[in-house]
Formats: C-alpha cells, structure tokens, sequence
C-alpha cells in the first residue's frame, strides 16, 4: 500500500485545526490588530500605524519596565533553579536514605496549581501573621522581619524566590534521572587514571547531562517569559508596577478594554518567540535528529 | 577513609532532610490550619489545631461552590486529555511515519506550539467570531489547543521507536489504516499514552489563566478560578482559605501519588536521552 494511503493527512487534520485556530490565528491576527485602535470603547476600529510600537517603547510608558522585569524573572529564575537543581542532584542521587520519599517530596511542587501555590505564599509572607515574619521574631530576629510582597525594593526578589522554591525540585530530579543513566564504568575507569572528584564532574557528569540541562533550561526559559499566574497571585504587578511582567500588563489591559495595546505587547512576544523558537526547538528535539 | 565517607553521606541524608523539609512547610502549614477554629487561624502556625474543627469543610463547600467547581474541573479535564491524547496520538503516528517529508515540517509546525505564547487579546476575537466564547466546548477546546503542542512532542518520540516493519506485516494481513493504528500502534504506546494523558490531565487541573480571560459567569468556574475568588472574598477566614486550598489540591496530590512514575518517568525520558 502506499504511503499516502496507510497513513492518511486525515490522522493529522484534528491536531493541526484546533491548534492553528486557536494558537497560531490569533497570534498572526494580533499582529494586524496592533496597527489599530482596537479598544472595547468604539464600535469601529481603524488603523494607526506604528502608533502602538511607538508608545510600548517610548519613555512615557511602563512598558520597557515590564519588559526587562519579564527578562530578570527568567534569568534570575532559571539560573538559580538550574545551579541549585544540579547542585542538590548531585548531592542526593546517592546514598540517601528514604530516597523515593524525599524525591516524591521535592518534586510534588511542580504538579500543583502555580496559582494556589502563589497563594498559601501569600499566607506564608504576610508581615503581620504569616510564618516566615513570625519564625524570625520568634528567633530574635526581627530586624530581618520584611514586608515581603508590599515593600517595592524586595517585592520582586520574593516573587522570584517563591518560584526557585516551586521549580527547583523538578530540575533536580530530571537531572538525577540523568545522573543516573551514566554508566558507573566512566567512573571507575576514571578513578583507576587517578582522576579527582572535581575533574570526573568537568570531564563525565557534566557532558552526559548537557542535554537533560539544555532542555530543562530551555523549558524554564519559556515558562519565565510566559510568567502569569506566580507574580498575578503573589503580588498583581504591585506594589506601584514594580513586579509587573508582560503578562500581567496584558491581562490588565484586556480587562480595561485596551485591547489594541494589549495585542501588541503579545505580539511583540509573539515574533520573539516564533524567531528563538526554531532555535530552542532544535535543543528541545535534538536526541531525535541524533538517531 | 571510610570514616570520612560515612561523615559526607550523613551530611547529604541532612541536607535532604532539610530540603524536603522546606518544601513540605507549606503543605503542613494548610493542612494544620484547615482544621482550626476562627479565632485559632487569626494566625498561621504551624501547630496542631486545639480541636479538629471539621465544619471548615463543610463551609467550604457551601459557600466556595466547590462541589459546581470541581464537576467543571472535572469536566474541562477530563474532556480536554480525551481529545489530546487521541487527536495528539494520531497526529504524532501521521508525523513520525512521513518523517522524510512533509510529515516533520508539520511535525515541527506542531512543535513550535511549546514555544509561541498565546495572544489572549487576538484570541477573545477568534472566539467571539466561532462562538465559543464563555462557553464549556470553548474551554475545553482551548486546553486542547494549549496541551496538543507538548502532547505530540512526548508521543513522537515514543511512536518512532515502533518498527516500521510492523506496519507492512499488518498491511500484509489485510489491515486498512484505521484498523492498523487502532488495533496495533495505539496499544502499543500505552505507556506513553497513560504518561500523556496524566500531565494533560494535571496541567488543564491547574491552569488558572483560560477561565480567567474567556469564562465570564461564575457557575461555569473551574476549581482554581473559584479558589481565586474565595480567597478575596474570606481574606481574613484562613481555616477556610486552607480548607479550600487543600480540598482543591486534594484530587492532584493523590493523582501525583498514585501516578508518580508516569510522570516523573514520562517527562524524563522526554528529556533525557536513552
């Protein structure tokens, strides 16, 4: 039989429909709508040229700031959750006592609700009854004592700290599966060389986890990018704009009716990601090119 | 020597203890309170309730409409993993096997999906014009959209490792290309299918932003979106603010329990090669 025919497009056709509906339309879509005055306040939209670009990127705006909060949460973010997730993977994947409980325990943050888990933070950081103010006073440090979410200099920091603490754990264990995999041999053979600790990490465990590492820091700097739910139930962009991310913004100019604004910023995101995009999905699909 | 190992190893068994610590703080912290009286959960801590206070529940459940909530979750959930898990399926069978050619482009077409983010702006208009807007097909048709892109990225990689010879000796016995992928290949990626289907699963379970933008009535409210809006109404109730909290997280914590290995397995082998 022939190809075509054994494996018809058909197969494909409801895959590819609701995702180019839904995904890839409004996304080229958005990109027209920017160029006008689109808004929930004037039944006729009409077209304006750059005028939108030019106020996402003029002085007078917030935006840039939002821009560059959205670029310092994914550094910061997948940097820490990457140095600690490899760093805790490679002092727990062996040796450890009650191993499956502790890894159940630190990776279980990752499948909960980001914005129920940005929410019991809310509890936990509260200046006056939350347990993080109340443990320090209780061990005579009240001097430390903040408040975290409303005060505009560390607002931001908690913000980010919160989603280290969710997203570490995951990282972790991806790479201890990965430590894992490496055949015990290398080592051996290594240490017969006399080779140190330090230059079996350099010269074995580090190669062989390069892609798990590759793809874990390309999912992370995705999901930095994409930030919502974290920052919306921490902090909604406050205190005065200081944590405000793209999304955030969006989200609160869709409900303002500013929807010509509001489409730009994502379409600003839009073309950013469809052009690193090919580049991180060759990271994400290196092992099949591989084969 | 030896002593000195057993020192390091003593040393990692406190430092996990300590991590796993932090992390289950929160945990404690919500299900400890749940169980408190008003006047007890003024402030959070971690100590036992005085009394196990179990109305909190109830309450919730009355006034936080968690029983609509979670049907809806339910249903969104349940609805949407159905849907990607076969159309996803299908899709990444088509991609794999017509890899040469036009199969990969839209292989990577698909894929692209994981990268792009969604325009919510541009998307209120395409489900305004399709009448879908604020309606439980629309959403569970969003999930579907958001989830198809990673779906077929993990089955893909699954689907290619099953012989191609497979396919021409059921060609041989007579089978038509429905009966081939039905009756042969999809079995055969049960394993994946189940990892699919439980990350699809937890992922529509918690997604928070969909309802936000495009469910405007209340009864139509997943549990994430009804836990949102308890949470700003009782803002001073913490033992229901942590009933509510844990009843919501309840079906995830034991999905994650009983289905641990698919995910951490499946996601894994996603990412690590061999």
């Amino acid at each position: 039989m022939k190809k075509s025919k054994l494996y018809p497009w058909y197969f494909a056709a409801g895959a590819i429909i609701i995702y180019t509906t839904l995904c890839v339309i409004p996304g080229i879509i958005g990109i027209g709508y920017a160029f006008t005055d689109w808004s929930a306040y004037s039944k006729e939209i009409h077209f304006v040229g750059w005028e939108n670009f030019k106020k996402l990127f003029s002085a007078d705006t917030n935006y840039m700031k939002y821009i560059t909060n959205t670029l310092l949460f994914t550094a910061v973010t997948t940097v820490a959750k990457s140095g600690l997730g490899l760093l805790f993977a490679l002092a727990l994947s062996k040796n450890i006592k009650l191993k499956n409980f502790h890894r159940g325990v630190m990776y279980m943050p990752s499948v909960l609700s980001i914005l129920i888990i940005g929410l019991v933070f809310t509890s936990i950081l509260n200046p006056k009854v939350g347990i993080l103010n109340q443990t320090l006073r209780t061990v005579g440090l009240d001097s430390m004592t903040q408040q975290w979410l409303t005060n505009p200099k560390i607002a931001f920091w908690s913000v980010m700290a919160v989603d280290i603490w969710r997203g570490t754990g995951y990282i972790m264990t991806m790479l201890i599966v990965g430590i894992l995999a490496i055949p015990q041999v290398y080592y051996e053979a290594a240490g017969i060389d006399g080779a140190s600790g330090w230059n079996k990490f350099i010269h074995i465990t580090l190669p062989m986890l390069k892609q798990t590492l590759a793809v874990t820091i390309v999912l992370n700097v995705l999901y930095g990018m994409k930030v919502f739910d974290m920052v919306y139930a921490l902090t909604n962009g406050g205190p005065g704009h200081t944590t405000e991310v793209m999304y955030t913004a969006v989200f609160k100019q869709f409900s303002q009716g500013l929807y010509a604004e509001g489409t730009t910023i994502s379409s600003v995101m839009f073309i950013i990601m469809v052009v690193t995009g090919f580049f991180m999905i060759k990271v994400l699909t290196k092992d099949e090119v591989q084969e | 020597m030896q002593t000195k190992k057993k020192a390091i190893n003593f040393m990692k068994n406190i430092l996990a203890w300590l991590i796993s610590l932090i992390m289950l703080i929160p945990l404690v912290l919500i299900i400890v309170n749940a169980f408190k009286s008003d006047a007890e959960a003024l402030t959070l801590t971690l100590s036992l309730p005085k009394e196990w206070t179990f109305s909190n529940f109830v309450t919730v459940i009355e006034k936080g409409k968690l029983l609509q909530s979670f049907l809806n979750s339910l249903l969104y959930a349940g609805c949407a993993t159905i849907i990607v898990v076969l159309f996803g399926s299908m899709a990444a069978y088509i991609f794999s096997r017509r890899r040469d050619g036009t199969g990969n482009a839209a292989y990577m077409y698909m894929v692209l999906g994981i990268v792009i983010p969604i325009n919510y702006v541009a998307l209120m208009k395409v489900m305004q014009v399709t009448h879908l807007n604020n309606s439980v097909p629309g959403i569970i048709l969003l999930y579907t959209a958001t989830q198809l892109p990673f779906t077929v990225f993990l089955l893909y990689g699954f689907v290619s490792k099953i012989p191609v010879d497979l396919d021409e000796a059921a060609v041989i016995d007579g089978c038509g290309p429905v009966r081939l992928f039905f009756g042969i290949i999809f079995p055969m990626m049960r394993s994946s299918i189940v990892t699919a289907a439980v990350l699809c699963f937890l992922n529509t379970w918690n997604e928070f932003v969909m309802p936000l933008y495009f469910l405007n009535s209340s009864e139509k409210w997943p549990m994430t979106l009804a836990v949102y809006n308890f949470f700003g109404q009782y803002e001073k109730s913490w033992n229901l603010i942590c009933a509510d909290i844990l009843l919501t997280c309840l079906p995830v914590i034991i999905m994650y329990l009983s289905c641990q290995k698919y995910i951490v397995g499946g996601q894994t082998e996603g990412a690590v090669k061999g």
